[in-house]
Parts: C-alpha cells; structure tokens; sequence
C-alpha cells in the first residue's frame, strides 16, 4: 500500500506530473472521440443519401 | 505514389483499409509507451519524477511542428497546382496540430513550475511556441471565415504558408538566444545526449503520437470527402430531382 502511495505521490510532483498525462489525454482523447463520431455520422448519412440519389459523377 | 493517392475515389480505398491498423498500431505503442514512460522508466538524477512529463511534453512538440509543415505543404500544393484534396488534407490536420501544440504548452507550464519556479517566461521558445498555436488558430478560422469556401481556403494558404518562418525560429531559439528553456538533446548535431533508459520510451511514445496522428487525419480527411459528396449529393437532389432531398440535413 505504502509502495503505491508513493508511487502515485511522484516524488512530490504528483500535482504537474499527472495533470499533464490528464491534459494530454483529456484533449487527444476527446479529439479523437469527436472526430471518429462526426466520421460516423457521416458515413450514416451518406449511406441513407446514396440508394435514394444517382450518382452525380 | 502520392499522385496515384490524390484521388478521392481512390483516397477512399487506401485510407478505409489503413484506418484500423493506424489506430490498432497507434493504440499498442501509446499503451507501452505509457507504461515505460509513468513506471520503467528512471526518474532524472537532477529533476527527480518531474522529468515524466518530458514523455508527452517532447513528442508533442515535435507533432506540433511535423504537423505544421505538413499544413503547409498542404497549403503550398492547393496554391500553386490548385489540387483540392491537398487544401482538405491541410484542413483535416490543422486542428490536430493545434491540439498537439495547446498540450506541449500546457504540459510545458506544468513542467516549468516545480523546474523553473514559474508557470510562463516571455521568452524565445515559448513565445514562438504560443505563436504557433495562435497561426494554427488563424489559419482555422481564416478558413472558416468566407462564405465562399474556396477563398477562405487560398486565405489560410497563404497564412500558413507565411507562418512557416516560424519553424526554424521554434527549434533554434534555444541556441540563438538566452532562455530557461533547456537546449535540444534528442535531433542535435553529434547524436543524442538523453540516456537510453529514457530515450527510447521517448521515441515509442514518439511514434505513438505519430500514428495518432495519422489515424486521426484519415478520419477527419475521410470525414472531409464524405461531407463534400452529401453536399453535392444534395445540389444535385434539390436540382434535379425533388423527391430526394430527403438527404438527412443532420450534417452541413
């Protein structure tokens, strides 16, 4: 347990080091979560658009 | 090999088929990169555990000028060969780039605190740095600024084009002028001077961020093309044929 807390304490850093990782990966993450859901609802849409419409080209 | 690329139809294809392996090889590395970096790897003898935020700070930094010029030559090709997948190409990684360079910065500060005793200095690498994020910034809402598309694509172009002076002046500015920021110790004249405990998790984390990268620029990329076609699916529909605007108008 001790060993685990002072791992989690990074040798009185905790405060920057693990708001840096939670930065990190609060924003790459949430980057990634909004750009893989607008790809989907784009595909969805192009699905549903396709069939109905000829093609253009 | 990139002309064969530079059509969308066949863009699709490639990028369809490369999208679960770039994120699959991209998730591995960032896992191991992680584990390395937050547990193997050796705190610094000088900067104690402190030094774990170099792991994400470094690699950031370095995306967030790989993907710089990437814009640029993005933006160089769609100016002088008018070819519009390399302008939605530029479009697609321009806010990944901002993103990278918004946690180098943030990451930064937080190292700077217990380092250097203060979150920000005005000096040259950091301000350059925050100039960068400002020309991602710009070249984004340039783009967005124009009813008419395509001359906000040329407007931010030519931004981006411009803002590549800014490059060189990033990475020298810690030998052309005084700063507390520290000098490079990974791409230097005379090879590395970081130990190998530390740099090789630099370097997965590195290609981690790298693979990130591409995963998250063929999806926006895709994302790109597939908007463009609903559009002008729906031109098309609204022209020609009433009965298939049915297009759902979820998405613009």
């Amino acid at each position: 347990m001790d060993a685990l807390a002072s791992y989690f304490a990074m040798g009185g850093y905790a405060g920057f080091v693990w708001p840096a990782y939670a930065v990190a990966a609060a924003v790459l993450g949430g980057l990634a979560l909004q750009s893989w859901r607008r790809y989907r609802a784009s595909q969805d849409a192009l699905r549903s658009a396709e069939p109905r419409v000829p093609e253009p080209r | 090999m990139l002309s064969t690329l530079a059509n969308p139809a066949r863009f699709m294809r490639f990028s369809g088929a490369a999208l679960p392996w770039l994120g699959g090889a991209s998730l591995v590395f960032l896992a191991v990169g992680l584990a390395w970096a937050l547990v193997l790897a050796p705190p610094d003898y000088q900067q104690g555990e402190s030094v774990r935020i170099m792991f994400i700070h470094v690699p950031a930094a370095w995306m967030a000028l790989s993907v710089y010029l990437f814009v640029a030559i993005g933006s160089g090709v769609a100016l002088i060969w008018r070819h519009p997948l390399a302008e939605i190409a530029a479009q697609a990684a321009a806010p990944v780039g901002a993103a990278f360079t918004f946690v180098c910065l943030v990451t930064g500060s937080l190292w700077g605190r217990p380092m250097w005793g203060t979150w920000w200095v005005w000096d040259a690498r950091l301000t350059s740095v925050l100039v960068l994020f400002f020309l991602y910034l710009g070249y984004i809402a340039l783009v967005n600024a124009f009813d008419d598309t395509s001359r906000g694509a040329r407007a931010g172009s030519l931004l981006a084009l411009v803002g590549i002076v800014n490059l060189p002046i990033i990475k020298f500015s810690v030998d052309w002028w005084n700063t507390l920021h520290q000098p490079a110790s990974v791409l230097r004249l005379g090879g590395p001077t970081i130990d190998v405990s530390m740099l090789v998790p630099l370097l997965v984390m590195a290609l981690g961020f790298g693979l990130l990268f591409g995963w998250l620029f063929l999806v926006r990329m895709r994302t790109a093309l597939n908007e463009r076609r609903l559009r002008a699916l729906r031109i098309y529909g609204e022209t020609s044929e009433p009965a298939a605007t049915g297009v759902r108008p979820a998405l613009r």
